[in-house]
């Protein structure tokens, strides 16, 4: 058959890259962002840019290097990220940042892979293969950004959202609890779990420093205010009335007994780190038991052979 | 322990652990599967050699996890694999195609079983041609290559490893459970005679270097993880910077590059085997264990003067369509023997363009066509 095409519209590269030119650099921040991706895409008042924010000076108390990480999002708003980040960044599909960055972080031990998503990519699709990287102790550091509901595709309840909350697709309430993260985490078999909110962008820095600093699987869960998607329809007002709800809602908890934090609609939310501990991660154990085997193996035969 | 990586020698194996011992030939050195019937000996076989050269074996929660771990070993600059059947390749049709846009070498080997669903687990298919070239939503370009022995589990698993580092994206083995599960000598090649397609490094400087090159008919040279060039990796209609750009004219080009490197290089990736095609007035089309048997009844045939031919596709895709056209002006007939309701038969059809009379044999799976059922078939047109 004939087939006609469009013409195309060639890449511009050095129209590209004036763009990219006029604006880039200005921040401090900025050697930590590809050129030419900002304005992001996100609603004025959301929460994402606070954590984006945290998460690389998080980086950088660490004294890590752009070239030393690696980013995988998944697919949501949260996924976004992975986008806006100057290093190796790979923004996957819905709910497979996961097993995706078990792969990368596999094939490349030395690099730090952070996976960075949103609570419905981690835990509604995704939610099986969190549990499975958490039992595995994969070296993988997750951050989860929690804002209660689905908000790229418009604010639709999510396994987070609390019972008898609203959002477009429980217009009459949440006849469902949602997870607490925290303790599904642990249960999991991550390493380090902490929770945090917007509001304390101080504790969240640190725990995202210290993240980094863990062999193995770890997860920060970080409440966002999402004004466009869960805070309309549940009256929070706009995103900087989120937060203060966020504040007067919150109470720091270090160590706190994981049945307790589960979160309920107008109630206190417990923040704090919970679990800090250690065990050999997937790789340890791979390396250090069955490779070992093999090794060891493979020389019992070639002495035999030589007998 | 380079040197347990290529077993040169004689080996009596079963195609599902040539496809192994093929892809570690390659420099595979991560795989990550889920077991299912009947490739799960791939994976077995894979969890006692990957670490004997120091690779990694991991079985994942599914096949969705475990094609998106081949992926981001991939890009972790690690040759990668991963291996099942029906079911589990319906489940990696969402990665595979983040595999596609996203441009990732990677290997699938799927041993056909009968379907739908859970069908026949541990008795032959070859019903999955048609979801290896569209099982994945939207545009892309499929390579499927069909072995019809062990020794070809092998070869083929060597050809898809170089195939998928030349054109960047995944590359299908189709096999079947009756190759898969066929024990038959297999000649492992010395080192030296192995053509292995290596990953190269990009040359130019992080300002010039363009990760998704849209421009040329080949695929840009793959910068990955932790080599300085701090590429954006999305599924999301992307520039040739790999950055989101969510517009037609943007949309026109990522697509058109990720079908064009297939077609338009198709001659370059088409392999047949053609066996009395010259003065053939009959063609049979098969592939895969069904290609044993028409072979057999195509020297039969000839053994007592039928001008019977087989063509025998060695990539199911890209599809040899120019070459059926070519054949359909001069042949009465071909004829298909597939184990399943139409898929190939239907691609014969429509290259044929009415020039050629096409008879579909049709199995729907858990045996294989007998020689005389074919010659037969053919002997209606003498
Ligand atoms: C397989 C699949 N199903 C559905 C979608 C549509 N989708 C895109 S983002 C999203 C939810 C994201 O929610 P969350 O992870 O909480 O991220 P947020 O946008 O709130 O940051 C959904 C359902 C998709 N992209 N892929
Ligand atoms: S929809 Fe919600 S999460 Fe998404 S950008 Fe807007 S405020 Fe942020």
């Amino acid at each position: 058959m004939k087939v006609k095409l469009r013409e195309i519209v060639p890449f511009d590269k050095e129209a590209e890259e004036k763009a990219i030119q006029k604006d880039h650099g200005l921040h401090p921040d900025d050697k930590y962002l590809k050129p030419g991706r900002i304005p992001h895409i996100w609603c004025p008042g959301c929460g994402l840019g606070v954590v984006l924010t945290s998460f690389i000076e998080g980086m950088r108390r660490k004294g890590l290097s752009v070239d030393q990480c690696a980013v995988v999002s998944g697919i949501g708003c949260t996924g976004r990220v992975a986008g806006y980040l100057d290093m190796d960044t790979y923004h996957t599909t819905h709910g497979r940042a996961i097993p995706f960055a078990t792969g990368l972080a596999l094939a490349k031990p030395d690099l730090h892979v952070t996976v960075f998503s949103g609570d419905g990519d981690l835990f509604a699709i995704g939610g099986n293969h969190m549990i499975h990287a958490a039992r595995r102790n994969v070296n993988l550091k997750v951050l989860c950004v929690n804002n209660f509901n689905f908000g790229m595709t418009g604010g639709q309840v999510a396994p987070t959202t609390p019972l008898e909350a609203r959002t477009s697709t429980t217009p009459l309430g949440n006849a469902e609890p949602g997870f607490n993260l925290p303790y599904l985490a642990h249960a999991a078999g991550a390493i380090y779990v902490a929770r945090w909110t917007t509001f304390h962008p101080r504790q969240l820095v640190h725990s995202i420093s210290e993240s980094l600093g863990k062999k193995g699987f770890t997860f920060i869960e970080a409440i966002a205010p999402c004004p466009t998607g869960y805070g309309r329809p549940n009256k929070l007002g706009s995103g900087l009335e989120e937060m203060r709800y966020y504040r007067e809602m919150s109470q720091i908890r270090n160590g706190a007994d994981l049945r307790d934090t589960e979160i309920r609609l107008r109630e206190k939310i417990i923040v704090g780190t919970f679990i800090n501990t250690d065990r050999p991660d997937f790789m340890e154990n791979y390396m250090g038991k069955v490779v070992a085997r093999a090794r060891a193996k493979g020389k019992g035969k070639e002495k035999g052979k030589a007998a | 322990m380079a040197d347990k990586d290529v077993l040169t020698g004689e080996h009596f194996i079963h195609g599902d652990a040539a496809c192994a011992e093929g892809g570690i030939a390659s420099g595979c050195r991560f795989f990550a599967g889920y077991p299912i019937t009947p490739a799960t000996e791939v994976a077995e076989r894979m969890a006692r050699r990957l670490p004997q050269v120091g690779g990694v074996y991991i079985q994942m929660e599914d096949e969705i996890a475990s094609m998106a771990a081949i992926l981001g070993a991939s890009w972790g600059g690690v040759k990668s694999m991963t291996s099942t059947s029906g079911p589990g390749f319906s489940l990696m049709m969402e990665n595979i195609g983040l595999g596609m846009m996203t441009e990732t070498p990677c290997v699938v080997v799927n041993i056909q079983r009968g379907g739908p669903s859970t069908g026949l687990p541990t008795l032959v298919g070859q019903a999955d041609v048609m979801q290896a070239r569209w099982g994945s939503h939207g545009d892309y370009g499929c390579i499927a290559l069909a072995p019809a022995s062990p020794q070809e589990c092998f070869d083929f698993t060597v050809d898809a490893f170089n195939l998928s580092e030349i054109y960047r994206q995944p590359v299908f083995v189709l096999g079947d459970e009756v190759v898969g599960h066929m024990t038959e000598k297999v000649i492992i090649p010395p080192r030296e005679e192995l053509r292995i397609v290596e990953r190269g490094k990009p040359q130019a400087k992080k300002e010039d270097y363009l990760p998704f090159d849209f421009k040329g008919p080949m695929p840009a040279q793959m910068a990955v993880a932790g080599q300085g060039y701090h590429v954006h990796v999305t599924g999301l209609t992307h520039d040739e910077r790999g950055y989101p750009v969510i517009t037609d004219a943007v949309q026109e080009r990522n697509i058109r590059h990720i079908v064009d490197k297939i077609r338009k290089n198709a001659d370059k990736i088409i392999r047949v085997e053609s066996v009395f095609l010259d003065d053939a007035e009959v063609v049979v089309v098969a592939y895969g264990c069904t290609s044993r048997v028409a072979r057999q009844a195509v020297e039969d045939l000839r053994s007592r003067g039928v001008k019977a031919g087989l063509l025998r596709l060695i990539t199911i895709w890209p599809f040899p369509s120019n070459m059926i056209r070519q054949l359909a002006k001069q042949v009465k007939a071909f004829i298909v023997p597939e184990i399943n309701y139409g898929q190939v038969a239907y691609e014969v059809e429509r290259t044929a363009q009415g020039n050629a009379e096409v008879v579909l044999m049709a199995l729907m799976g858990g045996s294989i066509h007998r020689p005389d059922e074919i010659e037969e078939s053919v002997l209606e047109y003498f």
